[in-house]
């Protein structure tokens, strides 16, 4: 089956900036696809070429097996959600819903058909009537999605569409966007610089810095296996750990030796891998440091270790203590006997741990 | 085609309008400047010839009066109307409760027309019947203000009436000014106990540099341009005394049909405009590039 | 507001504090009388007869009203050899005005439009370019531009007035429209494209209507400009098409018969009052205009 959207060699400059370098996405009818990184990565940039908002310098791009690379946005086959929601300020809720319609000059009785099954959808009837400046952010939020909805195209694409809700509700409105997606089946591009909204939507993530893709993947690919650090350090909250650490060949595997401000290093043995580099840079998420008396498993090393600071978070606490140089974060449970200037005997799951060669970045294991 | 016409739809609406400005700003500019070159009288002829125009001109006992009057009436109108304007502005800020009337007071001269604003001042001044007769008739026998009549002092009429047309909207201006400066940091020297005329002279009066470069930018333009002013007031006069470069282009221009001096004038005020709004302009632009 | 009147009390005497109040109101009572005097010469100088023109002063109420005056500015008052006051001339600059100020205002939103949504490479020069032509001294443009509309057949008729005055108003009507537009976000257009509308479209349903304010302003900074323009009526007319502002001055510097003041005075009454008309029903919007047009941003 043909990809529903298949971006090949694509460049894109302003003058002699480049923005993005040698993009290469396809994705499948279904996906939903999130473009991810910090602000001035390119992802929304990417997005808008994928809109044909901005033209693109070099490559070609396909939505729904068909060429696309130079056709303008109308004739693409998309809807767009924008971050501030671009609501037509003087055309009332039905009019912005039904503006594009009405430019593709869409009979009258279709018009009022398909409003009405998506604002049953949106639960939005009461406000068709109202102006956008007299509705609050979550129902603008609803309005935009409406507008998108209404179209009924191959491809959805959203700008950040969250990042401008407050907290509650930006949660609220991230599961009916998965709820949505999964009603519709349909295909979606999502640009954010929220890992969690990633994390939780996607079905494939991009992360994008300076205008490159950085690694492509499953969310749990991503998150599991970074590709290098600065996906690694990207990715998930509490960031991973990444601890300088020396390896000396051993007989079962690899002996891991981490630096310490005051006492003998820490020395773990990594059973799964071999032949790495003398210095390397350990990945650790925080889940993957536990009280050595409560979890067990295979690939587990203990360590005695001095906690500096306790943070309680409700549902776990956080250990932070001074690890290679770096502050370390252990992700415990909320009983948790930790005690700030005390040591604990924590265990580390090398079962999960990343290597990153310290020169690169790039992923070891 | 509609493709085409698609992307390019932007374009071709500005086209006409780039097209109007390149020749009927920029070509008439240089077409000035080309005719200041040569010896034109009463048509323009085309053979480049040095600068002799503009030796005519530096040597011609009118435009030195005309040029030196810019300079007098240019400085005294800003200066007097900038701080006329802020003192308009600061005393309107201490909460008036007729704050809208008063400033629309202040301000209705600059609906005028500087022609309007010429004939009433002519006749307030009018030495014979005006101000003058009218403090005389209240017993001040000896009460003179012959300024309009008099060479030396008529140019000061000038700035007068300027002065009461343009200084309601330099209020306006500071007044704006004066309410964007950030409340919390006025706030702030108030609970440090800073009295009020500190918080202008320390506080406000500072953050409101970029208001003063406009008001300054706005007068100078102004105080270049004025001609119509002139002409209803004085007419240039008596004799040439209150000419400016602007009065002077033009009575080359149209009434003695000296095509060449009419130029070299033109060219010499846009070099003064240029001189200002230049660096102005282009320090404006290129804070937006960032 | 700044509210500094109600800083903390710490030299606190209630005389004092009332003393100051009476002087700032003074104060700014005297700035009034400076900036209405003018005004009430000119009203009570146009409803006095010549005879008490010359006998009495020059702020004193008039003892006997008569529109006599105002009639001969109106109808008779000579401007040069002709005699017939300044209405055929007040007319002329509502046939000048008018289009001048629509076509000005159209064309420069167009403009604001392109230069602040739809971006490309060269639409900052251009616009650096019409900004720049808002502050050339006209003078320059004075000879050519007389040459020019010679050989368009427009010399010293009024379509050539309108000419002149749409040319020399596109750069504040463009930088107008542009500064209003481009704090519109540009999502909006970007959205409008998704939906398929085009470039006019867009324009005519979506920036049109939210453009009411600015509209204002434009056409009231356009109508005063060109209503009490002096340099081009005065370079570019001839006896039958010059504008009030030229009428009035050439009443005013008439030489024949005797000096009419009072005339003058309802003559000048006559061409201020549509810009003073206009002031006074929108003047929130002229001052907007007014700020707009020097601080730029």
């Amino acid at each position: 089956m043909a990809s529903i959207l298949e971006i090949n060699n694509l460049f894109k400059s302003y003058g002699s900036v480049e923005i993005l370098k040698d993009i290469n996405v396809a994705i499948e009818q279904g996906d939903f696809l999130v473009l991810v990184g910090p602000s001035g990565c390119g992802k929304s940039t990417l997005l808008n070429c994928i809109a044909g908002l901005e033209p693109i310098t070099k490559g070609t791009l396909s939505i729904g097996g068909q060429d696309m690379t130079h056709v303008s946005p109308k004739d693409r086959d998309i809807a767009m959600v924008f971050q501030s929601y671009a609501l037509y300020p003087t055309m009332t809720v039905a009019k912005n819903i039904t503006f594009g319609m009405k430019v593709r000059g869409v009979d009258q009785a279709t018009q009022d058909e398909k409003l009405k099954h998506v604002a049953t959808q949106l639960q939005i009837e009461p406000l068709l009537n109202r102006k956008p400046g007299q509705l609050s952010g979550g129902q603008r939020q609803r309005v935009a999605m409406g507008r998108a909805l209404v179209r009924d195209p191959k491809l959805f694409l959203f700008d950040e569409p969250l990042s401008n809700l407050d907290a509650k509700l930006r949660v609220e409105m991230r599961t009916e966007i998965k709820a949505l997606h999964q009603r519709l089946g349909a295909s979606m591009v999502y640009v954010t610089h929220d890992q969690i909204e990633a994390m939780t939507l996607a079905t494939k993530i991009v992360v994008m810095k300076g205008g490159v893709i950085q690694q492509m993947g499953t969310p749990s690919e991503i998150y599991n296996h970074p590709a290098n650090l600065f996906v690694a350090d990207f990715m998930g909250s509490p960031a991973m750990n990444l601890i300088p650490a020396k390896t000396k060949a051993n007989g079962k595997g690899v002996q891991i030796e981490i630096e310490r401000s005051s006492g003998a290093p820490i020395t773990l043995i990594d059973t799964k891998n071999k032949d790495l580099p003398e210095n390397v840079i350990l990945g650790v998420r925080p889940e993957d440091i536990a009280d050595a008396t409560l979890r067990g498993g295979e690939g587990r090393q203990e360590a005695d270790c001095l906690i500096d600071i306790v943070e309680p978070a409700g549902a776990d606490t956080f250990a932070v203590m001074q690890l290679g140089g770096k502050h370390v974060t252990a992700r415990l449970h909320a009983e948790t006997a930790a005690v700030a200037g005390k040591n604990l005997n924590l265990a580390f799951d090398l079962g999960k741990v990343s290597y990153f060669a310290p020169e690169t970045g790039e992923r070891l294991n | 085609m509609t493709k085409w016409l698609e992307e390019h739809m932007p374009k071709l609406v500005l086209a006409p309008s780039f097209i109007i400005v390149l020749i009927f700003v920029y070509g008439f500019i240089g077409w000035t400047a080309w005719v200041s070159l040569t010896r034109s009288r009463l048509l323009p002829k085309y053979e480049i010839d040095g600068f002799i125009q503009y030796d005519r001109l530096f040597s011609s006992p009118r435009w030195e009066t005309a040029f030196s009057n810019l300079f007098v009436f240019g400085f005294l109108f800003i200066v007097i109307a900038m701080i006329l304007g802020l003192t308009l502005a600061i005393l309107l800020d201490q909460n008036i409760r007729t704050e809208g009337a008063i400033r629309t007071i202040y301000l209705y001269p600059m609906a005028l027309s500087m022609i309007v604003t010429g004939t009433a001042w002519k006749w307030i001044l009018n030495p014979g019947l005006g101000l003058e007769a009218t403090v005389r008739g209240w017993g001040f026998e000896n009460f003179t203000f012959n300024w309009l009549v008099d060479p030396d002092m008529a140019i000061y009429t000038v700035v007068i009436a300027a002065i009461w047309q343009s200084s309601g909207f330099v209020m306006a201006l500071f007044l704006a000014g004066l309410r964007s400066v950030d409340q919390e940091i006025i706030r702030a020297a108030q609970i440090d106990g800073i009295p009020t005329w500190r918080v202008y002279t320390a506080i406000i009066i500072p953050a409101m540099a970029p208001i003063f470069l406009s008001a300054f930018i706005v007068l100078s333009h102004l105080a270049i341009k004025s001609f119509d002013l002139v002409i209803a007031l004085t007419g240039g006069g008596p004799g040439y005394a209150t000419d400016l470069p602007a009065t002077y282009m033009y009575t080359m221009a149209f009434s003695r049909g000296d095509i060449g001096q009419a130029a070299s004038s033109a060219m010499i005020m846009m070099m003064v405009v240029f001189a200002i709004v230049v660096p102005y302009l282009y320090s404006e632009l290129r804070v937006k590039d960032d | 507001m700044t509210d500094m009147s109600y800083s903390p009390p710490r030299s606190g005497n209630r005389t004092v504090k009332i003393a100051l109040r009476w002087t700032l109101y003074i104060m700014l009572g005297l700035f009034a009388l400076f900036y209405l005097m003018p005004l009430f010469v000119m009203v009570t100088t146009s409803f006095k007869s010549l005879d008490e023109i010359r006998t009495g002063d020059l702020i004193s109420l008039p003892r006997e009203v008569t529109f006599e005056a105002w009639r001969t500015a109106w109808s008779g008052a000579c401007t040069g050899i002709q005699c017939e006051g300044v209405r055929p001339f007040f007319w002329n600059s509502v046939l000048i005005a008018i289009p001048a100020v629509l076509l000005s205002t159209l064309i420069g939103a167009l403009n604001g439009y392109v230069v602040a949504q739809w971006r490309f490479r060269g639409a900052n020069l251009f616009f650096a370019l019409m900004l720049f032509g808002c502050f050339i001294p006209f003078q320059v443009v004075l000879l050519p531009m007389a040459r020019m509309l010679g050989l368009m057949g427009l010399a010293g008729t009024i379509p050539g007035l309108i000419f002149v005055h749409v040319i020399y108003g596109l750069g504040f009507t463009t930088l107008f429209f542009r500064n209003y537009y481009v704090s519109i976000p540009s999502e909006l257009t970007k959205a409008a494209k998704v939906d398929g509308a085009g470039f006019f479209r867009i324009f005519w349903s979506i920036f049109l209507p939210l453009s009411l304010p600015i509209i204002v302003v434009t056409v009231i900074w356009q109508f005063t400009q060109i209503w009490n323009d002096f340099l081009f009526g005065v370079s570019f007319s001839q006896a039958g098409t010059q504008p009030v502002t030229v009428a009035l001055n050439n009443i005013v510097n008439s030489t024949t018969g005797v000096k009419a003041y009072n005339v003058d005075m309802a003559a000048a009454i006559i061409a201020a009052l549509p810009t003073l008309f206009v002031y006074v029903v929108a003047g929130k919007y002229f001052v907007r205009g007014l700020t707009a047009g020097s601080v730029k941003g």
